[in-house]
């Protein structure tokens, strides 16, 4: 049986973190700060890997089955019975590998910043700002309810706001954290909305309660929910749709990605773990967490949540090609493959085989989430050595950074889906579930993994190879003096490269899919080609063009140059929100409530007060102050109730 | 002849309407406050005369009017002491002077 205290523990020790290190570091522990953090979220994570161990190898499985157990239920707001909102602990195959995932990254991260951020003035708060982040995260992931899980959904939210404005004196990092909270506030608005819909119907918080509620064909609760439609769209699918939206924002999908490549202003260690690796794949955590009710009640929805996902990861890999920014480029490689994780539960089927894109998208988010920290680790050791973000600053680092050189190439190798790293069997698993079910996707997602191998190894080519550096290039001589960062930014890159190199290997199957029974993920030696063949093909031309300097990039882009320019300028995605925000809203909207608030609202106030002014100023003659006057006012006045009371109410 | 009902009713309209004119068209509050207490003797009047005709056998009447005249006394001593206060502050008795009290 779950160790209920062990499971507690762990999303309490970051928070314990966040409390000991918010209330007393700026005073008290500002030197021994970073080691208090890194220690509580080692004791975490190994909670965590144990919990897990558990989990999987002794209680976990009854029969062929997983089991999804709460071992901590409390109630906490009750409206109505049967309403409320608990507050708990959800195990199951999904949470349980989040947990790892979340943990052992934050781990990774809290041990990186160690090097990274040595001798920032407010290291204290930052790492308790780390900790407010993996105690929200692994409250999220383990939420029984689903209103729990969108109170961490915001503080997580919260969180990511905190530290991209980290850099708090930088007018860009102010700037991109109220972008990241607005947008995907903005986004959070349709999952509050959604919940509300789910609950509505299905007549329960609880995420189990209302699964069940809600995909079993004769309960009434899907009856009445299907009954109830709004613009011929179901209610079902309305609630679907809006807490989709809630997830695309938090996962920066398409339109909603906005905020993701702007958050890169924060510390290169933060955008490992928050922007790559854990918080934007909250999203396809949520779908998936609710897969049953999309893929049953709602499977028109599902069909968006794969077309949304599509047509994210291309934009994303297309713009990733021409940005200069290296964590530009590592952004949109998240959003990317981000959106290789939704279209895959968005081509799954609930149960049996038919779900084979649903473990495939876990199975991405695991790989994904190793690489990419390992990407964004490496980058921040690379921006570390040259003090800068552009890849014109960088080249022909592989002499000085050995070690960041090896692990970068092996992240570049795994998200390229080259084999045998682990990027190459999830996307194969992906691509695989596309393939049986919508051909479409399929071939776009085929193209994307090409464009990713371009972009991911032009992006190696800039930093490590293209042009050499002669001994007298004073810069480097100067970065060469703190080397490659100390063992403790070196250690995260190689356990994160022996888990980019070995987590393929895992079996996945085994231990997630749609329905909670074992699933043999299926591996055809055949169908792999394609994608390998094109991966390769990809690297090729990233080699031929960016391996050593010459003018081909150049020409090239050149060649392409109104493609070029839109992919440069990200579509004009950005520009066109501002003409939505400046031009519609400010302009045609706000002005025009401007003006009903000036002249018609103020209008009726002013009116209230000029009316009372002018009528007082008309009757205050009659307090005249003589007193024969008034006797005069009094003698008619009674005169006249007198003869109204004699003559007319006779 | 015998004076009747008709004969006090009608000395007591004349009384209350000639205090009514003096009330309006004097200027000096003595006068004013003379004006009052023939209205109010007007009125004494007219509780008797009903009281003696229309119910002979009850009194009161009789004892209305005696809370009038006390009244009348009292509110004779408030009016006098506002007046001798009125004279202090502005030098005159005269009600046109006394119009400060406005909007």
């Amino acid at each position: 049986m779950p160790n209920v205290l062990n499971i507690l523990l762990i999303p309490l020790l970051p928070f314990v973190n966040f409390l000991l290190l918010g209330l007393f570091g700026k005073t008290y522990l500002k030197k021994s700060a970073p080691i208090i953090g890194t220690v509580l979220m080692l004791a975490s994570a190994f909670l965590a890997f144990q919990t897990a161990y558990e989990y999987f190898f002794v209680y976990g499985k009854v029969g062929e089955v997983y089991q999804q157990l709460m071992p901590l239920k409390l109630t906490w707001l009750v409206f109505a019975p049967g309403m409320q909102i608990d507050m708990g602990l959800m195990i199951d195959p999904i949470s349980v590998m989040m947990l790892i995932v979340v943990t052992f990254i934050s781990l990774m991260v809290h041990l990186y910043s160690l090097g990274y951020m040595k001798g920032d003035g407010r290291i204290a708060t930052y790492y308790s700002f780390l900790g407010l982040f993996t105690f929200s995260m692994l409250g999220l992931v383990l939420a029984t309810n689903i209103f729990q899980m969108y109170i961490f959904w915001e503080l997580v939210g919260v969180s990511s706001f905190l530290l991209i404005g980290y850099y708090y004196d930088k007018p860009s990092a102010v700037a991109a954290c109220k972008k990241a909270f607005i947008v995907t506030r903005f986004a959070d608005f349709g999952f509050l909305i959604g919940i509300l819909t789910f609950a509505y119907c299905g007549g329960s918080f609880d995420i189990p309660t209302l699964i069940s509620a809600l995909t079993s064909p004769d309960s009434n609760e899907l009856k009445t929910a299907i009954g109830y439609s709004f613009v011929g769209v179901s209610a079902i699918s309305w609630g679907a749709i809006l807490i989709f939206i809630g997830g695309a924002g938090k996962s920066a999908m398409f339109p909603l990605h906005i905020w993701l490549p702007d958050a890169m202003e924060g510390p290169t260690p933060v955008s490992a773990l928050i922007h790559a690796a854990t918080m934007v794949v909250a999203g396809v955590y949520l779908v998936a967490r609710l897969f049953p009710i999309f893929s049953i009640a709602a499977p028109a929805v599902l069909e968006i949540v794969g077309w949304v996902g599509v047509i994210s990861a291309v934009i994303a890999a297309i713009i990733a090609c021409t940005q200069t920014d290296i964590k530009r480029v590592l952004a949109y490689s998240t959003m990317s493959q981000i959106g290789f994780m939704m279209f895959a539960l968005g081509v799954a089927k609930y149960g049996g085989e038919a779900g084979l894109g649903f473990t495939a998208s876990l199975f991405h988010l695991f790989t994904h989430a190793i690489f990419k920290a390992l990407l964004f680790l490496g980058a921040g050791a690379v921006i570390h050595y040259v003090h800068s973000n552009e890849m014109k600053d960088m080249g022909g680092l592989r002499k000085n950074m050995p070690i960041t050189h090896t692990c970068f190439l092996i992240a570049c190798l795994a998200i390229a889906g080259v084999p045998p790293f682990a990027g190459f069997f999830s996307k194969e698993e992906i691509l695989l579930a596309a393939f049986h079910h919508n051909r479409v996707i399929y071939y776009i997602a085929l193209f994307t993994s090409g464009l990713t191998a371009f972009y991911m190894f032009r992006l190696y080519f800039s930093i490590f190879w293209n042009r050499e550096h002669s001994a007298h290039d004073s810069a480097h001589q100067d970065h060469a003096r703190h080397g490659e960062g100390g063992w403790v930014m070196m250690l995260p890159l190689v356990l994160l490269a022996i888990g980019s190199a070995v987590a393929g290997f895992v079996p996945f199957g085994h231990f997630i899919s749609s329905d909670n029974q074992i699933l043999e993920l299926p591996f055809h030696l055949l169908f792999s080609i394609a994608p390998v063949l094109i991966g390769i093909t990809g690297i090729t031309i990233a080699l031929i063009m960016y391996k050593t300097s010459n003018d081909l990039p150049a020409k090239w882009s050149a060649q392409l140059n109104g493609m070029y320019q839109l992919a440069y300028h990200k579509f004009y995605i950005d520009e066109l929100y501002l003409l939505l925000t400046k031009k519609v809203i400010f302009n045609l909207i706000g002005n025009a409530s401007a003006w009903i608030d000036q002249h018609i609202v103020n209008a009726m106030i002013n009116a209230a007060g000029t009316i009372t002014q002018q009528f007082s100023e008309a009757i205050k003659k009659l307090q005249s102050g003589k007193v024969q006057q008034y006797g005069i006012y009094f003698f008619t006045s009674v005169i006249i109730i007198v003869v109204v009371l004699i003559y007319v109410w006779n | 002849m015998e004076p009747g009902i008709y004969h006090l009713l009608f000395i007591s309209t004349a009384l209350f309407f000639i205090g009514v004119f003096g009330f309006f068209t004097r200027r000096n509050l003595i006068t004013m406050l003379m004006s009052i207490e023939l209205i109010l003797n007007s009125v004494n009047l007219n509780f008797i005369a009903f009281n003696k005709y229309v119910w002979p056998g009850k009194m009161d009447g009789l004892f209305f009017s005696i809370f009038i005249i006390a009244i009348a006394a009292a509110e004779a001593a408030v009016a006098i002491a506002i007046i001798i206060n009125l004279y202090r502050s502005h030098q005159s008795i005269n009600v046109e002077t006394a119009e400060d009290l406005k909007f």
